[in-house]
């Protein structure tokens, strides 16, 4: 290398000058991809902020559905799913599962009679792995249509503002059908009598490569008996856990996997609308819960049931939820395991059984 | 063709630079997929995590590269702080370069997350489920990206001096275009 010649003061400020430059540039887009500039941004952080409201969070505890006892079970596939999706554990057989009944609440304290949405996490892991993970819950629509929405929703419900929620019912229509859902669907005394909706649409592809829009249901095999919130309550503010545990331990208790096939030009981003009536249905198998699981200590526990863990042959539609929840769950999981010792482990795990 | 023993290979300057833009690509990706509930957070995470390991296989080709090849020698005038930091960040990058992948693919393991690449490639755990782990490298993989990035500007702060200021070759011995034969 020859060596150079000397350079002015001048050149070798203005270098300086386009190093700096270059380096403050590459540093703004950072912190503008990183959000530090949109403080408007709607971020993982703010939903579950806004989730909690002005209590602030549990510490250790999922941020929402933070109520909720785990299980363990089998899906048992009757092998009709191949006809809709090339996903493994659709072929015939019997594959592990896991799962968590729980209650749509931030508080895991809360009176079972207090919480209107029941929900069911669960994990299916099929052949060679391939997962497939849901969080389904009772209604039979959500309650909006965007993570914006349910922003709001929780802002909404956490204000002290009178008219709060009148306003923002008013500012979403789409709200309507969840709300006259929960102000009048009968409840029951047990999550075996609880159908499980998964609400969101998905995508499920065929051997063939043809693509179906499909949403899908868990439908309880036991006998329904609709009761009021007022019955509910009577029966005790844990009722449903320990209904539950001292009914699998006398037996398996089961639900039928519904699939719920979109017929061409029916919509699939807006989980506040139902699919009309008459929609082509499959049952593709069987959810056999035989085990009641610790849920402090429990297996429930190490995982989200976050909706976008999809085996091959599934995959998100265009509802633009399944990744707000993803997100939003990845963000719950890093907080509460980061809290993990202010979790309350190693107190009586199971519920004691109903007399 | 001769080697010039004051260049690395066109092999190395290859993967200098697609390692630069992978690297920089992932830490974007990074910050902005956990700022965002937008439906583009799937596929970024999806990215982040095929890049993070094609990320790693490269580094260590790299390394390996660099340990059977070596570097060009340093200007011989070049102040010895200069030396010490340039010695020191290089160290820091191959570190980064390894451990950010092996770090993000331990935080997924101990989260129980399945690892699963673009097109369904699927990874196996590297560790069992663990929430004191998981938190430990949840904070490594955050902390670290952000030194990370810091890093990459004074590396690229540095290669710039070399070019315009200092005028010592240290910047064509890894320039992305081989510099013209000389004499």
């Amino acid at each position: 290398m020859p060596s150079p010649s000397p350079l002015s003061t001048r050149r070798v400020l203005a270098s300086l000058a386009l190093i700096a430059t270059l380096g403050a540039g590459a540093g703004a887009a950072f912190a503008y991809t990183a959000g530090w500039l949109s403080p408007g941004r709607l971020t993982p952080q703010r939903v579950l902020d806004a989730l909690d409201g002005p209590a602030g969070p549990t510490p250790g505890y999922r941020r929402n559905h933070a109520k909720g006892i785990c299980f363990t079970g089998l899906f048992e596939s009757n092998g009709a799913g191949q006809t809709i999706s090339r996903a493994a554990l659709f072929t015939s057989g019997q594959y592990p599962a896991l799962g968590r009944f729980n209650l749509g609440t931030t508080d895991p304290t809360a009176a079972d009679g207090a919480v209107r949405v029941r929900g069911i996490g669960l994990q299916i892991v099929g052949p060679h792995g391939a997962t497939w993970r849901s969080a389904m819950i009772n209604a039979p629509v959500f309650a909006v249509a965007t993570p914006q929405g349910f922003h709001d929703l929780q802002v909404a419900a956490h204000s002290d503002t009178p008219g709060a929620m009148a306003a923002f019912a008013q500012r979403h229509p789409e709200f309507h059908a969840f709300a006259s859902w929960a102000a009048s669907a009968p409840w029951t005394g047990s999550y075996a009598e609880t159908a499980f909706n998964s609400l969101d649409s998905f995508i499920f592809s065929d051997a063939d490569g043809r693509d179906h829009a499909v949403r899908w249901s868990l439908l309880p095999v036991a006998p329904v008996t609709d009761i009021t919130r007022g019955d509910l309550e009577a029966l005790g503010p844990n009722h449903l856990e320990q209904e539950i545990a001292t009914r699998v331990a006398a037996a398996p208790q089961r639900w039928r996997l519904v699939v719920t096939l979109a017929n061409d030009g029916d919509q699939t981003a807006d989980p506040t609308q139902a699919w009309p009536e008459g929609r082509r249905t499959l049952e593709v198998g069987t959810l056999v819960v035989q085990r009641i699981e610790a849920e402090r200590d429990g297996p429930c526990r190490d995982i989200t049931f976050d909706p976008t863990i999809l085996p091959d042959g599934m995959r998100v539609s265009d509802d633009p939820l399944p990744a707000a929840r993803s997100a939003a769950y990845a963000r719950s999981y890093n907080l509460r395991t980061a809290e993990a010792d202010q979790y309350p482990h190693h107190l009586p795990a199971a519920p004691e059984p109903a007399r | 063709m001769t080697r010039d023993a004051t260049t690395f290979s066109p092999l190395q300057r290859l993967l200098h630079w697609a390692m630069a833009m992978a690297v920089i690509a992932m830490l974007f990706i990074g910050v902005g997929m956990v700022s965002t509930l937008a439906p583009p957070y799937l596929p970024l995470l999806a990215t982040h995590k095929t890049l993070g390991v094609a990320i790693l296989m490269l580094a260590l080709l790299r390394l390996a590269l660099r340990l059977r090849r070596g570097a060009p020698a340093l200007p011989a005038d070049l102040p010895t702080p200069m030396r010490l930091a340039a010695q020191l960040s290089h160290h820091a990058l191959y570190a980064l370069m390894i451990g950010m992948p092996l770090i993000g693919w331990a935080m997924m393991s101990t989260a129980g997350y399945p690892i699963v690449l673009l097109g369904h490639v699927r990874l196996p755990p590297i560790l069992p489920q663990n929430d004191t782990l998981h938190t430990v490298f949840w904070l490594a993989h955050v902390t670290l990206a952000f030194a990370f990035f810091a890093l990459i500007l004074m590396h690229a702060a540095a290669a710039l001096f070399h070019l315009l200021i200092r005028r010592d070759g240290v910047f064509e011995s890894m320039a992305p275009i081989a510099r013209r034969e000389e004499g």
